[in-house]
């Protein structure tokens, strides 16, 4: 029963992500742009976790702790530059 | 007791897997940029912390590993999240147009000048009035 909850949740994640790249694609203002690819990398840590439960290695979650730092911290730095024209100011 | 842990994890996994789509589906349906936002940020960050919850139950039950960075990754998130979503308002509404016509104005003009002779709020000597203060007035 985990096997296919596991699969039909990567399933999700996957068409999540697919839908997060049409918005990058599309999306008529910059905000939009810059909302699709932060939710782009919260769904890449939850593919992750994902994989790391199918393999029954809990070696990834140290990846998506980096990726979620990182995520977090280029967001803010790709704000921080169409705000200001500069990161560290 | 496995077979309830099992069916525990399983509605953990299929809610924030939901969740993590209903938020990107909100992304491509709403009409506008600030209705946008509300999707990833609130649906998505939700459907992370049920999907870290299940991985936490299902290496405890599975293998009998106790882990805890799923719980430090969901708490970093959403002590995140609400910072990155601030900070794309902030961006949607004070954007100064360079160049490309197809995209609409900002709704509230450029970020202000610093007044006078300041600077940029963190070279300044914080003084009452200035965005550096900290002086509750």
């Amino acid at each position: 029963m985990i096997g296919i909850a596991l699969h039909i949740a990567a399933g999700c994640i996957a068409l999540a992500l697919l839908l997060n790249g049409w918005r990058l694609w599309r999306g008529p203002a910059l905000g939009d742009r810059i909302v699709a690819l932060d939710t782009m990398v919260i769904n890449a840590i939850a593919l992750i976790v994902l994989i790391g439960m199918i393999g029954g290695n809990d070696t990834y979650f140290e990846a998506a702790l980096l990726l979620a730092m990182v995520g977090f911290v280029s967001t803010i730095a790709y704000c921080k530059f169409i705000l200001r024209g500069d990161i560290v100011e | 007791m496995s077979v309830i842990a099992d069916v525990v994890i399983a509605a953990l996994l299929l809610l924030g897997a939901g969740f993590a789509l209903i938020g990107s589906w909100g992304l491509v349906r709403l009409p506008s940029t600030m209705e946008r936002l509300h999707g990833p940020t609130k649906a998505t960050t939700l459907g992370l912390g049920a999907l870290l919850l299940a991985s936490v139950a299902y290496f405890q039950t599975r293998l009998g590993i106790w882990t805890a960075h799923e719980l430090l990754i969901s708490l970093f998130l959403f002590i995140t999240a609400p910072i990155s979503a601030n900070m794309i308002a902030k961006v949607h509404l004070h954007r100064v147009r360079i160049g490309a016509i197809s995209e609409p104005d900002s709704i509230a003009g450029p970020p202000p000048r610093p007044d006078g002779e300041g600077d940029w709020a963190t070279f300044e000597a914080p003084r009452r009035d200035n965005p550096a203060s900290t002086a509750n007035s």
